[in-house]
């Protein structure tokens, strides 16, 4: 390698470019001046100057769940870094691989409760895959190499390499090139045993009510992942559902797609799982969104679970064939497997399985009834659908009812075009998100559905948005409440709506003129479609104020602690159903 | 679904790890917040030329909780190798404990009597007092300790358990 002279930060640059790294997020700080001296002199990296360093992590969740790469975040020492714990942890929980770097206090002051220190390292051990100390720039190349191995690689996740001031500033020769890097230890196994897939062909040759559960580990395995799983499911005539973090696996509108399951999920998804007799699980970890009540949870069916990280299996639901490898790669093989076999289902029982789906299907548990003055929130979003599909948009949202209604009535066709917040449900996520998207898509239509309350969390990115002139779509739901808690307020705590009213709020519209953008209001239901269009046409960032009913709710709806079969369908489905004292604890 | 019978179970599992600073930290960080019982843990390096440490824990749970902690554990990133030494054939296990005892005259001698009986070593004493050192079963050294107490005991320091797996294979 090259003898020059370099230093920490000049390498952590070229370490950064050899990753073909081209856009990183970041705030500056003190501790972190001679990285940003040293991204002043180059041009291959373009860094977007967030408002908060919580932005910048979701926005490299957003940049890297529409792109397949890592997403970079370049934060100081301090609060630099405790302020991007949030985002870690939802990447975390949502597997985004993201590489954080964050400053820290020079090595000989670490401990010395030294101005902007923080124990960043201690902090953010239990929300990051891994994390290191760099405490010589003769390691600094390897531990950036072997950051990003280990983001993207198994069951992607949030590094964190805390850089010590004096360790960035300190100079060597000594580089290390990508390839040149392995893991010591950590080797994730991608491909299954042989005898698990013909295990797992044979188990689901015997279905008579199959049913496949995919989920964002499909996504994750990349979209040669996401055709496999379709080719599958199409194969087999088998029904398929999704989850939140797996929509966009597989295609929205295709007629084998019974929507997303789970709490608010589609009456159809849901019976299907309680019904099915051989459950088809890859890359979903049964979380307790999914699953509702565990002793209920698809009692008669035989479990396979296909998962990249061993831990997730049993884990919540005990399973009959754990198979542990990529989901990509599984599916390959499963689909090889079935056709060396010349496997077939029976396809009497299949129709049987099928009308049933069918009748369930038929109760059309997402309609509504959009009339008199008010704009429903699910007519808004339906209409934003409608409007925008053609387009391919990328969505993005916050967290509450909102996030619900557009998992609902929006129908990804394709995967990495749907960014939320899963695991974490971190309320702000989706205006950072969207600006991280809209940067790696800078001709695409980036539309975070959004809640008032929500909004409020993350709108200093508004900022970000217009210094760097990106076209990102705000579209607010606003019924003046915190939507979802309002709802379990009403259905749990007898109607005491105790601080879930979204009092003060701004004048939309003029906030997004004080921040550059265009604001739109639309409180009529004859104008949402026109005003809709106006947004989309729009070349500049709008922040679209559509103001919905207040109070409706979000069914359908499995309560907690209740079971697939327990769904409320509606506002008058609830009466009969109360929600038990085991169901209360729940979140 | 197969349900398996949830009976609470004692395992110890020895962990091979990357010595790098903070792996401690994980593993314990990893027990405390997902809430498993750690009953006793030990860590040294044992190759220090490649730089391995080993952790042997003693933990309980149901046997569902157990395969969660081993998967836990083995996700870790600078975690090498996990192997549960109670199912994968069995192991030999040791503790090693320091105990004082103070006192004189008839309860003295008692107290170096029964040391004797468990082979004990006497590693410091003076007229009033005895440190004993023993190495053993933790249930030894259990029963050991007991015995001391009316005898003037007034401190303990154990090791926590190392163990070994039984046969010619290694970790």
């Amino acid at each position: 390698m090259s003898a020059e002279q370099k230093t920490g930060a000049e390498m952590l640059i070229r370490a950064l470019k050899d990753q073909g790294v081209d856009v990183i997020f970041g705030y500056p700080g003190g501790a972190v001046l001679p990285i940003y001296d040293a991204l002043f002199q180059q041009n291959d990296i373009q860094h977007i100057l967030v408002r908060q360093e919580g932005g910048a992590v979701h926005a490299a969740e957003g940049y890297a769940r529409s792109t397949g790469k890592v997403g970079v975040v370049l934060v100081t020492s301090g609060p630099g870094a405790t302020n991007a714990v949030t985002g870690l942890t939802d990447a975390l929980m949502d597997s985004i691989p993201i590489v954080c770097l964050t400053g820290q206090v020079p090595t000989h002051l670490i401990g010395n409760d030294a101005f902007q220190e923080a124990d960043t390292t201690g902090i953010t051990r239990p929300c990051t895959k891994h994390n290191y100390l760099v405490k010589d720039v003769k390691d600094l190349p390897r531990i950036m190499h072997e950051a990003f191995y280990v983001a993207r690689s198994g069951r992607p996740g949030p590094v964190v390499i805390d850089l010590p001031k004096d360790v960035v500033q300190a100079k060597t020769t000594h580089y290390v090139a990508p390839e040149e890097v392995t893991h010591r230890s950590y080797r994730p196994q991608t491909k299954a045993e042989d005898h698990k897939i013909a295990e797992a062909v044979e188990m689901i040759a015997q279905a008579k009510r199959p049913i496949v559960y995919a989920g964002g580990g499909v996504i994750n395995a990349g979209p040669k992942a996401c055709e496999l799983l379709t080719r599958f499911v199409h194969l087999l005539g088998v029904p398929c559902t999704n989850t939140l973090m797996g929509l966009g696996a597989f295609p929205g509108s295709d007629p084998q797609f019974l929507g997303m399951l789970g709490m608010h999920g589609t009456y159809e998804a849901n019976l299907a799982m309680y019904n099915c007799d051989v459950m088809i699980n890859i890359g979903a970890r049964f979380d307790d969104r999914v699953t509702g009540r565990l002793d209920e949870f698809s009692p008669r069916s035989k479990k396979i679970h296909v998962d990249i990280d061993a831990s997730s299996i049993n884990k919540n639901v005990m399973v009959d064939l754990p198979i542990v490898g990529d989901a990509g790669s599984v599916l390959e093989d499963l689909l090889a497997a079935w056709q060396a076999r010349e496997l077939a289902l029976d396809q009497k029982a299949l129709k049987v399985w099928w009308q049933k789906i069918e009748e369930w299907r038929a109760r059309d548990c997402l309609k509504f009834e959009q009339k008199g003055q008010i704009i429903k929130p699910q007519h808004a979003i339906k209409r934003l659908y409608e409007l925008t599909k053609d387009r391919s948009p990328f969505i993005t949202t916050e967290v509450g009812q909102h996030q619900m209604w557009a998992a609902q009535y929006f129908k990804f066709e394709q995967p990495n075009h749907w960014m939320t917040s899963g695991g974490l449900g971190t309320m702000g996520y989706g205006l950072p998100a969207a600006m991280g998207v809209q940067r790696a898509h800078p001709d695409a239509l980036v539309i975070d559905v959004a809640g008032e309350a929500s909004i409020l969390m993350n709108i200093q990115e508004l900022s970000c948005i217009a210094q760097y002139n990106l076209p990102v779509k705000v579209f607010i739901v606003n019924n003046q409440w915190m939507g979802m808690v309002r709802q379990w307020q009403e259905l749990l705590h007898g109607g005491r709506y105790s601080e879930s009213y979204s009092a003060a709020l701004p004048d939309f519209v003029k906030l997004a003129e004080s921040f550059h953008a265009v604001g739109i209001r639309c409180h009529k239901p004859e104008e949402l479609d026109d005003k809709i269009m106006e947004m989309i046409e729009t070349p500049r960032p709008v922040v679209f104020d559509c103001l919905v009913a207040q109070d409706e709710n979000c069914f359908p709806m499995i309560p907690s602690g209740a079971a697939h079969y327990e769904m409320l369908l509606g506002p008058d489905d609830k009466a009969g159903k109360p929600i038990s004292e085991e169901g209360m604890v729940l979140v | 679904m197969n349900k398996t019978p949830q009976e609470i179970e004692k395992r110890t599992i020895a962990v091979l790890v990357d010595n790098e600073p903070g792996v401690l930290a994980r593993v314990i960080g990893l027990f405390s917040g997902r809430g498993y019982n750690i009953e006793s843990l030990t860590v040294s390096e044992v190759d220090p030329r490649q730089r391995f440490s080993r952790i042997t824990v003693v933990t309980s749970g149901t046997p569902q909780i157990i395969e969660q902690i081993k998967a836990q554990l083995d996700r870790l990133v600078p975690v090498q190798r996990v192997s549960d030494l109670t199912l994968d054939g069995g192991s030999v296990e040791r503790e090693l404990a320091l105990v004082k005892v103070a006192g004189s005259g008839d309860k003295r001698v008692e107290s170096l009597r029964i040391a004797d009986i468990f082979r004990a070593r006497v590693v410091d004493s003076s007229h009033d007092h005895f440190v004993f050192e023993m190495t053993g079963k933790s249930e030894k050294l259990d029963v050991f300790i007991d015995l001391m107490q009316p005898l003037g005991l007034v401190d303990v320091s154990r090791t926590g358990v190392v163990a070994i797996s039984r046969g010619p294979q290694g970790l």
